[in-house]
C-alpha cells in the first residue's frame, strides 16, 4: 500500500470506493505477534506467540478472560485490545447482573463489532487497531469469531492472526475438518502445533507461547506453563525434532524461574502440589 | 436535588402525582406448583376496585416467550405496564435471531430488577409476580414481590395464597405430579381461597407451561357447597340479632 490523498481522514472515501484509515488499521493487525484460534463442538483453544521487547523486559498479555466462558486473544495494539477486552468483561457482567445468566457469545461480538464501526465513521476518532480472536460457549455450543478493527465479524472453525500467521493458517486448513469432533487433547496439540508453524524454526517453548481453554463444563482458564511444556514434550518427542526429551526437562526450571513474573496470568513460581494455580 | 430529610414534603406532597401512592383495581391471590412436564399455574379472574367485585374477566396470567408464563396478583394496570416491558425485552430477544432466548430464569431475573427498582424509586409497581416456565427440560418457578424480593421454588403462591394455599401445598405436593394430580391440587387450593378470600370471585383458569408450550384454559367455575346445616337459621342462638 502506498500513500495516496485519500488515506489522511477515515472518513474520506477513495474514488475506488475504500476506506484507506481502516485499511491501515487492519495493518496493524498484521505487524503484531501471533494469536490462534480453533475450536470443537464443545471447546475452544486460543493460543498466543509471547515476544518480549528485549531480555530485560517481561511480554504483554494477549489472551484475557471476559467472563467463565467467554475468552478473546488480540493481535496489534494490545493497548487497544486491552480497552476492548475491558468493555466486554463489562457487558458480560451487567449482562449477568440483569439476567442472572451468560451472555451469549454471538451477542457480544456483535456488539464489539458495532462498536468498532462507529470509529469507522466519525471523524475524530480512528479506528480500533487490534484483531480479536473471541472464543465462547452459548445454547448452540462452542463459536470462534474474528472481530476485525473494520467492524466486521466472521466465525471460524479455526484461524490465525498476526505476524506470519499465513503459515499457522496453511496447517489449520489442512486440519479443520478434523476439529468440530476433536478431543479437548487434540485440540490443545493442534493449536500448539500451528503455533510452532508461526514460530518459523525456532524452537516452541511454553515460556514464549500461552494457551487457553474453555468448553462446556470448563470454565476459560489459561493452561500453565508447566502443563504447556509437557504437551509441547509429548508431541515434539512423537514428531520429527530429534533428542530435546532431555533438554526440555532442564531447561524448563530455568525458563520458568526465568519468565516467573513475566507469565501475567500463568502460575510464576514452580508450582507446589497443594497450591492452586492463580488464574486471576 | 434538594434532601428528603431537609423536606420531607418531597416524599408525599400532593403534587407528587406520578407516584403509585395506593393499588385501585387489583388482582387477588396466584396459586403455582411444578408438575412432571412443568409448570401448573391457576389464577382467578377477578379484579377488585376496594371491597367491590367489579371486573370479572381479566386475565392475570400471560406466556412471555416462548418459555415462560407470568401470573400476577396487585394492580391490574401496573401488570399491564410489565407486560409492556416484557414485550419489548421479547421482541428485542426475538430480533438478535441468533439460536439464543431469554428463559425463566433470566426473565425472573430481569423482573426481580424492575421491581427493586422501581421499590428505590419510592415507586414500586404493585404487584407479586409468579414467573414458571421450562426451557431444555429445566422447569423452573419464582416469585417476585412488590419490594424486590425474589426466591425460586416447588410451589409459590401470592397474597392470601401464601397463608390459604401453601400449607396445602407443603402436605401434598410431590415430585412429579401428573398433570390430572397437580390440576386437582390446585383446584384444592382454589376453592380454599374462594371460600375464604372474600376478593376471590368464582371463575378462574388453569394454565400450563411445558417444554412445548403454553396452555391456558378456558375460565371455567369450581363447585361449592353452602348447605352446612348451621347456615340454615343463622339467628338461631341469637334471635334478633343480624
Amino acid at each position: 500500500m502506498f500513500r495516496n490523498q485519500y488515506d489522511t481522514d477515515v472518513t474520506t472515501w477513495s474514488p475506488a470506493g475504500r476506506l484507506f484509515q481502516v485499511e491501515y488499521a487492519m495493518e496493524a493487525v498484521k505487524q503484531g505477534s501471533a494469536a490462534i484460534g480453533l475450536r470443537s463442538k464443545s471447546h475452544v483453544v486460543l493460543a498466543c506467540v509471547n515476544k518480549a521487547n528485549s531480555e530485560l523486559s517481561s511480554h504483554q498479555k494477549k489472551i484475557f478472560k471476559v467472563d467463565d466462558h467467554i475468552g478473546v486473544a488480540i493481535a496489534g495494539l494490545t493497548a487497544d485490545g486491552r480497552v476492548l477486552s475491558r468493555y466486554m468483561r463489562s457487558e458480560c457482567i451487567n449482562y449477568n447482573y440483569t439476567y442472572e445468566s451468560p451472555l451469549p457469545v454471538g451477542r457480544l461480538v456483535v456488539q464489539l463489532a458495532d462498536k468498532a464501526q462507529v470509529c469507522t465513521q466519525r471523524s475524530w476518532k480512528r479506528p480500533y487497531g487490534v484483531g480479536l480472536l473471541v472464543g465462547g460457549l452459548d445454547e448452540s455450543g462452542a463459536h470462534l469469531y474474528y472481530n476485525c478493527p473494520s467492524g466486521n465479524y466472521f466465525e471460524y472453525q479455526a484461524f490465525a492472526i498476526g505476524s506470519r500467521s499465513q503459515a499457522a493458517k496453511t496447517y489449520l486448513e489442512r486440519r479443520f475438518e478434523s476439529f468440530t469432533d476433536s478431543t479437548r487433547e487434540d485440540l490443545i496439540k493442534d493449536a500448539l502445533i500451528a503455533t510452532r508453524e508461526t514460530l518459523q524454526g525456532e524452537k516452541l517453548r511454553s515460556s514464549i507461547c500461552t494457551v487457553a481453554v474453555m468448553g462446556v463444563g470448563e470454565p476459560f482458564h489459561i493452561l500453565d506453563q508447566d502443563t504447556v511444556q509437557k504437551l509441547i514434550d509429548a508431541f515434539e518427542i512423537v514428531g520429527q525434532d530429534e533428542g530435546p526429551a532431555a533438554e526440555p526437562d532442564a531447561a524448563v526450571p530455568a525458563e520458568q524461574a526465568a519468565a516467573g513474573e513475566g507469565a501475567g496470568a500463568d502460575t510464576g513460581s514452580a508450582p507446589e502440589t497443594d497450591v492452586a494455580p492463580m488464574d486471576i | 436535588m434538594e434532601s428528603t430529610q431537609a423536606n420531607p414534603g418531597l416524599l408525599c406532597s400532593p403534587e407528587d402525582s406520578q407516584r403509585t401512592l395506593y393499588p385501585y383495581v387489583t388482582g387477588t391471590s396466584v396459586v403455582a406448583l411444578k408438575y412432571k412436564d412443568g409448570i401448573l399455574m391457576a389464577a382467578d379472574m377477578g379484579g377488585s376496585y376496594g371491597s367491590t367485585l367489579r371486573y370479572k374477566s381479566v386475565e392475570r396470567m400471560k406466556p412471555i416467550g416462548k418459555h415462560s408464563l407470568l401470573g400476577a396478583s396487585g394492580e391490574i394496570s401496573d401488570f399491564q405496564e410489565l407486560l409492556k416491558y416484557l414485550d419489548e425485552l421479547i421482541l428485542y430477544d426475538n430480533m438478535w435471531d441468533d439460536g439464543n432466548s431469554l428463559g425463566p430464569k433470566e426473565i425472573h431475573n430481569y423482573l426481580t430488577r424492575v421491581m427493586y427498582n422501581r421499590r428505590n424509586k419510592f415507586d414500586p409497581l404493585w404487584n407479586s409476580l409468579v414467573l414458571g416456565g421450562v426451557k431444555k427440560g429445566q422447569k423452573y418457578l419464582g416469585m417476585v414481590s412488590m419490594i424486590g424480593v425474589n426466591f425460586e421454588d416447588n410451589h409459590v403462591a401470592t397474597g392470601f395464597g401464601n397463608h390459604l394455599a401453601r400449607p396445602i401445598l407443603r402436605d401434598e405436593w410431590r415430585e412429579d405430579l401428573s398433570f390430572e394430580e397437580g390440576v386437582k391440587l390446585l383446584e384444592k387450593c382454589m376453592r380454599v381461597l374462594l371460600y375464604r378470600d372474600r376478593s376471590a370471585v368464582n371463575k378462574l383458569q388453569i394454565a400450563k407451561i411445558t417444554e412445548e408450550g403454553v396452555t391456558i384454559s378456558q375460565p371455567y367455575a369450581l363447585r361449592t357447597f353452602w348447605g352446612f346445616s348451621a347456615f340454615q337459621n343463622p339467628t338461631a342462638g341469637a334471635e334478633g340479632s343480624w
